[in-house]
């Protein structure tokens, strides 16, 4: 069984964001406090039409205020950059108009806009690629005592036979390891991790080093099962989830759920320590991706072909 | 090779299909000799068992000789043994598997995580029998690959014929099992619902085990003049009244034990019942048809065992909770744990206390097996059971 949680962006205290949502709140204040007064600043009349116009972007305005300010979140930068474009929309439809009557400060304030919505566009791509850190776990128990349980985990180089993701782990020191894995979207990772603690039958923790393309840290507990069934083997990885919640949903969509996976891992796990291999099917022929592959190959045996891919 | 396969909702279809080798090392390739369609193989055609695949091949009870061995197969297997598979894999070392309990085994199913949503823990692979139980090719075919091939076979070394033996893979210990889990004791009167393969050899279980008197229970006229030609009262639910019947049959008490070996796809003599319970599942809001299982407990006498070996696949309605808990039954059940059985049944039926051939009605070459669905789905002919001979 799984759990993950997932702290709380960090965008309340992004100097940033509240910046914007600021500038935000100084904009909208004046445009529905007096909106003839903002319009004429602009230069661009005060006709009912433009008070109206300047009322509904102060409405906006504020809403995006609150928003950043109280509840920040990247879809409120997207709205602000959407509110930009409708009003360099509006803007230059006025200059298109414009019977010549403060110009220049149409010209300004045009100025302004694109500047505060090149801003806008900085902010919300930079926010919404913050990743979001992930606590996943994972527990099963094997019929195997816990010094024979943690000598297969600890040969590290054994665990992509059984986590699906992971193409390949390098022992490159006493402590140290290279990991290859597969991102979604057929993208690949890799990094470099440090074993930070290693009690001999209880207990391996570890963590990627500087430069990792996904921060990531994680740890596996041994604990005798009671009634002498073996071992309880407890599983916690810690990660940054590219894109987010965004990544997270994609993932999801794509059948890789990261729960599902460390879960299914721990299984194939418990299956070479007790049988010493992966069950394979025919459905499921490759073993280890059996989840990704619905739907499965028929159960009917393999081509020549297609038993050389599965077996690959 | 050719092999029967499922090609969609109530289609089954005879095609050439690639010949089985090795995936694992523990794997063994069997030529099939005899091979039969089992009821549960109605419910995976009739389209109540999810995950089924077009191509899917079929067949869970079936047996053969070995002609091929992988490099990690233990060497007291050998090419040219003849042995009989059961149906559920069992890797014998998880903590079910050493209690016994080998139908749950927790590593022989690679898509043990959808199981697990569905039933809440992990259930063992079985051959032929969707991708709910692992996508594993089904014996109903020319070979078969046969999974920890050690840990899951029964060698037969004497002369009985196959069709003395090829029930060992599935039905006959299933029968036993029902029978054995209801701890009959001397007197105990046992009603078995549904007089097909598996209720016929629950009876003969039943009354192996000591029971004094058993009862079918079914609305086939020819099955219950099987079960009644072997001395077993019966009651046929479309013009009795089954209550009524089985209190006369007990004095008044209801029966000590009793068998659901029906499951999911009952029918029920009063057709308003069958119907409210036939639309549901059409609208999915429940997906199994419980008549049998409603009528054991609520007939069983109080204290009793109320056995269940009839397939069920997800959620039920009506549930007759009240008359379970404040009458005191007690219900058991399980897919068979078919390894614990085959040794002990074979022994049964070398010393001719149990004879299983006893049910088969048609003998179909495994081209056939179209024919032999249809014959057996639509009980036509008499169908009872039907053995295939690739």
């Amino acid at each position: 069984m799984t759990t993950d949680t997932r702290s709380t962006p960090r965008l309340r205290h992004d100097p940033l964001v509240r910046g914007l949502g600021w500038a935000s709140a100084l904009l909208g204040v004046p445009q529905v406090v007096a909106p003839a007064g903002f319009a004429r600043a602009l230069g661009v009349g005060d006709a009912a039409r433009q008070r109206s116009a300047t009322t509904a972007v102060g409405v906006r305005e504020l809403t995006a205020a609150a928003g950043l300010l109280g509840r920040p979140h990247p879809a409120w930068l997207w709205s602000r950059v959407g509110g930009d474009l409708m009003d360099l929309t509006m803007l230059a439809r006025a200059l298109k108009n414009h019977d010549g009557r403060g110009l220049g400060r149409t010209v300004a304030a045009t100025a302004a806009v694109t500047a505060l919505t090149a801003t806008d566009v900085y902010a919300a791509v930079t926010r919404t690629r913050r990743s979001t850190p992930m606590e996943l776990t994972a527990t099963t128990t094997v019929a195997q005592p816990p010094d024979k349980v943690y000598a297969l985990w600890k040969d590290l180089e054994r665990l992509p036979d059984f986590m699906a993701h992971l193409d390949e782990v390098r022992v490159t020191g006493p402590r140290t390891s290279h990991w290859r894995a597969e991102a979604p979207f057929g993208k690949t990772v890799e990094w470099d991790a440090e074993t930070t603690e290693d009690v001999p039958g209880q207990r391996i923790a570890w963590r990627s080093v500087e430069g990792a393309d996904i921060d990531n840290s994680g740890e596996v507990r041994f604990t005798p099962a009671p009634g002498d069934r073996g071992t309880e083997i407890r599983v916690t990885l810690r990660y940054d989830l590219p894109g987010g919640a965004v990544g997270k949903a994609a993932a999801r969509y794509f059948g890789e759920e990261p729960h599902q996976q460390l879960d299914d891992d721990l299984r194939r796990f418990k299956q070479i320590a007790e049988i010493g291999e992966i069950t394979r099917s025919e459905g499921a022929p490759s073993g280890k991706r059996a989840r990704g592959e619905f739907p499965q190959h028929p159960a009917q045996p393999l081509t020549e072909d297609e038993l050389k891919e599965a077996l690959a | 090779m050719k092999a029967n396969c499922w090609t969609g909702r109530n289609s089954v279809e005879v095609l050439d299909v690639p010949d089985p080798s090795i995936l694992s090392s523990r794997d063994a390739i069997v030529k099939v000799t005899s091979t039969a369609i089992c009821g549960s193989d109605l419910h995976l055609v009739d389209g109540y068992v999810p995950t089924m695949q077009k191509g899917d091949i079929l067949g869970h009870e079936f047996m053969g000789e070995v002609v091929e061995v992988g490099p990690g197969v233990n060497p007291k297997l050998r090419v040219g043994d003849r042995v009989v598979v059961p149906f559920p894999i069992a890797c014998g070392v998880c903590a079910p598997c050493r209690a016994q309990l080998y139908s749950c085994c927790e590593n022989t199913n690679p898509n043990a995580g959808i199981s697990e949503k569905l039933f809440g823990h992990p259930t063992a692979g079985i051959y032929g029998y969707s991708h709910l139980t692992g996508g594993f090719a089904g014996g109903q075919a020319e070979y078969a690959r046969v999974v920890l091939a050690d840990a899951n076979v029964l060698k037969v070394d004497s002369d009985l014929t196959d069709e003395q033996v090829l029930f060992l893979s599935d039905i006959l210990p299933t029968g036993y099992m029902g029978a054995e889990m209801c701890d009959i004791q001397g007197g105990d009167v046992v009603a078995v619902w549904g007089a097909g393969p598996v209720g016929q050899f629950a009876m003969d279980s039943a009354r192996v085990l000591g029971a004094e008197k058993v009862i079918a229970i079914d609305k086939e006229p020819y099955r219950l003049d099987m079960a009644a030609s072997q001395g077993y009262d019966t009651i046929n639910f479309e013009d009795t009244d089954v209550r009524s019947a089985l209190l006369e049959l007990t004095g008044g008490r209801g029966p000590d034990k009793c068998i659901d070996a029906v499951g999911l796809e009952a029918t029920h003599g009063a057709a308003h019942v069958h119907l409210y319970d036939r639309a549901k599942q059409a609208v999915r809001s429940e997906t199994d048809r419980p008549h049998a299982l409603r009528q054991a407990i609520t007939s069983c006498r109080s204290g009793g065992v109320v056995s269940v070996i009839g397939v069920y696949g997800g959620m039920i309605d009506k549930f007759p909770a009240g008359a379970w808990m404040n009458r005191s039954l007690t219900l058991r059940t399980g897919q068979c744990h078919v390894h614990k059985y085959m040794k002990p049944l074979l022994g049964l039926i070398e010393q001719g206390k149990l004879d299983p051939t006893r049910i088969i009605t048609h003998r179909l070459p495994l081209t056939e097996a179209p024919k032999g669905f249809d014959l057996f789905k639509n009980k036509k002919d008499h169908c009872e059971k039907v053995v295939l001979t690739p």
